[in-house]
């Protein structure tokens, strides 16, 4: 296995749909250990360049790579070491939520004695213990988004993707998933890229972050560089929305 | 091929447990039971006082009694059962969010097609087995007759082109879930190919035929111009898997038939010799004249799963 510090690298990334340019030649790393957030309005290709990390759709031009693998052509190593939540993540409705995780798990070659344990555990550490019986068509939006982060406890990737995981969650829902994240990375010793437009949570826990607009990265860096370089602050009286507004008028 | 076997597991499971199984079951065992009845009860009533003709038990499936036979129910319904267990595989985890969870295991992506193809294949298989076991259940006590061995052998060779049959239908249910994101359309669009080739192919082979080799009533044609004229409707109606499969199955299952052409296509001195030769065509012999057709119905199959495999592997996975 690759042992530098970087996990994720992309460079000059392009995806272009017909005539709309989706993700427009993108390059960027990410190391070892980070939560690294996508920022960006509707349409700005933060899916998009998830779903090419992942090797789910191909790149039209440039080249990303995962522990130094390509997705495109290492596909079943680069997704044992990668976990995905997708924006709208699915279960199977007339399955419960315990025997969604045993299918992933089973997917993931995992015996199901092993498989067992971890579901509790996992059920456990993201406050669905209870509910892991019911079918999952009755689950609510939250329940859905934490069952998705329980399905990668027990898969254990060294990387996840996590895109828009707090899409459409209430505020206590929010800080909910904001500290299950941190605890993927502290805890887990996971690297974390992850994609949303709600800015106060990506501040709270982004060690550095992309700003993206119409498929273009127009800046990557820590939040303090970030501010340094467009508002010309040092103290932290600034909030992430400056500095994003900053940029999304320029573009 | 973990993959493909989890999948399969999973698929089965749902299969048998789905609304949509248990209906489709109950009508084709409702049919079947009640045409074997008939057929059975009036096979028996002709076959009063008369010599036992032989083979007999396969007359439980091709005589056509007051309705249909039993092979004819099967060669116009099969193909639904093969629609209804696949056309909403692929498009339908796709519009649940679960195609994408599901790419982004460690597993191959033709694992999903062929993990559900074999679960459907499988299903398939055991709705057949216990039907013909059934029929042959209830035509033994209707008819009071065991079946030797040689018609064993033919109800079991009919039952796997069926099986071949029927699954050729769910390649096609497959690929169109593949191919439409909207579970009504791939479903209409399955419903319309079906009766296309049970209504159209026939129509339009005539029509072909009347067309290219055109035959006047009043004038009384030759026979090389009707012979050409037959060549002509048999060659297009073969582009059916419907024809297809009924002149296969037709071999198999009555035994005095020893060529899959119509009657018109024999030549006078092939008839001549069959006539002397009046016996019923050796199981071996069936087979022989077959074969052709159920290699023909596994590369169509093949043909379809080439075509969703290139179509599959490419496509963007996105949920929402
Ligand atoms: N299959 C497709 N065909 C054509 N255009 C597409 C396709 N998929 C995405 N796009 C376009 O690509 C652009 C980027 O889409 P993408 O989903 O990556 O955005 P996003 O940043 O994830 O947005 P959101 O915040 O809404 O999720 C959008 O303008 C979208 O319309
Ligand atoms: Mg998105």
């Amino acid at each position: 296995m690759d042992t530098s510090k970087i996990v994720v690298e992309a460079t000059g990334l392009t995806k272009v749909y017909g005539s709309k340019t989706a993700v427009d030649n993108i390059s960027f790393a990410v190391d070892r250990g980070e939560i690294f957030g996508f920022l960006g309005p509707n349409g700005a290709g933060k899916t998009t360049t998830v779903l090419m990390m992942l090797g789910l759709t191909e790149p039209s031009a440039g080249r990303v790579e995962v522990m130094g693998l390509d997705p495109r052509f290492a596909s079943i190593k680069v997704k044992q070491m990668v976990g995905y939540l997708p924006e709208n993540v699915g279960f199977y409705g007339d399955l419960t939520g315990r025997q969604n995780l045993l299918y992933v798990a089973r997917l993931n070659g995992l015996t199901d004695k092993v498989s067992h344990d971890r579901i509790d555990q996992a059920l456990d550490a993201v406050g669905l213990k209870d509910e892991g019986d019911k079918r999952a068509a009755a689950y609510s939006r939250g329940m859905r988004q934490r069952l998705g982060i329980a399905e990668l406890l027990i898969r254990e990737p060294d990387i996840v993707f996590l895109d828009e995981p707090t899409l459409g969650l209430d505020p206590d829902g929010i800080n909910r998933m904001i500290s299950l994240i941190q605890s993927l990375s502290l805890e887990r010793n996971m690297t974390v890229l992850l994609s949303s437009h709600q800015l106060h949570q990506v501040q709270r826990i982004c060690h550095r972050v992309g700003i993206m607009i119409k498929g273009k990265l127009v800046a990557v860096g820590t939040i303090d560089e970030l501010a340094k370089e467009k508002l010309g602050v040092e103290q932290d009286t600034f909030t992430l929305e400056e500095i994003y507004m900053k940029y999304f008028k320029e573009a | 091929m973990r993959g493909m076997w989890v999948i399969y597991r999973k698929e089965l499971a749902d299969h048998f447990s789905s609304n949509r199984f248990v209906i489709l079951f109950a009508l084709i065992t409702m049919v079947s039971l009640i045409t074997t009845f008939m057929v059975g009860t009036s096979l028996k009533k002709e076959l009063e006082g008369i010599a036992r003709p032989s083979l007999v038990f396969m007359m439980l499936f091709t005589s056509t009694g007051d309705l249909f036979s039993l092979a004819q129910f099967i060669a116009f319904f099969g193909p639904l059962i093969g629609l209804v267990l696949g056309f909403d595989a692929i498009n339908r985890e796709r519009i649940n969010g679960t195609l994408s969870k599901l790419a982004a295991q460690p597993i191959y992506r033709d694992a999903i097609i062929n993990g559900k193809f074999m679960a459907g294949v499988v299903t398939i298989k055991i709705m057949l087995l216990s039907i013909v076991l059934l029929i042959s259940g209830l035509g033994l006590f209707t008819l009071g007759v065991t079946p030797g061995p040689e018609e064993v052998g033919r109800v079991l060779i009919y039952l796997v082109i069926s099986i071949f049959y029927i699954s050729f239908w769910l390649g096609v249910a497959i690929l169109f879930s593949i191919f439409f994101r909207n579970i009504a359309t791939s479903a209409l669009a399955a419903i319309a190919l079906w009766i296309f080739f049970s209504f159209f192919v026939t129509f339009g082979a005539s029509l072909a035929a009347n067309a290219l080799v055109p035959i006047d009533q009043n004038q009384g044609a030759d026979a090389e111009r009707l012979f050409a004229h037959a060549q002509v409707q048999k060659a297009v109606s073969l582009l059916s898997p419907m024809k297809l499969y009924s002149d296969a199955t037709s071999t198999i299952l009555d035994p005095m038939r020893k060529t899959t052409r119509s009657l018109i296509l024999i030549g006078p001195m092939e008839r001549v010799s069959m006539d002397r030769f009046n016996r019923p065509l050796p199981l071996g012999q069936s087979i022989l004249v077959v074969f052709p057709y159920i290699v023909f119905l596994i590369l169509i199959t093949l043909i379809c799963f080439a075509i969703s495999y290139l179509a599959f592997m490419r496509q963007e996975i996105r949920s929402g």
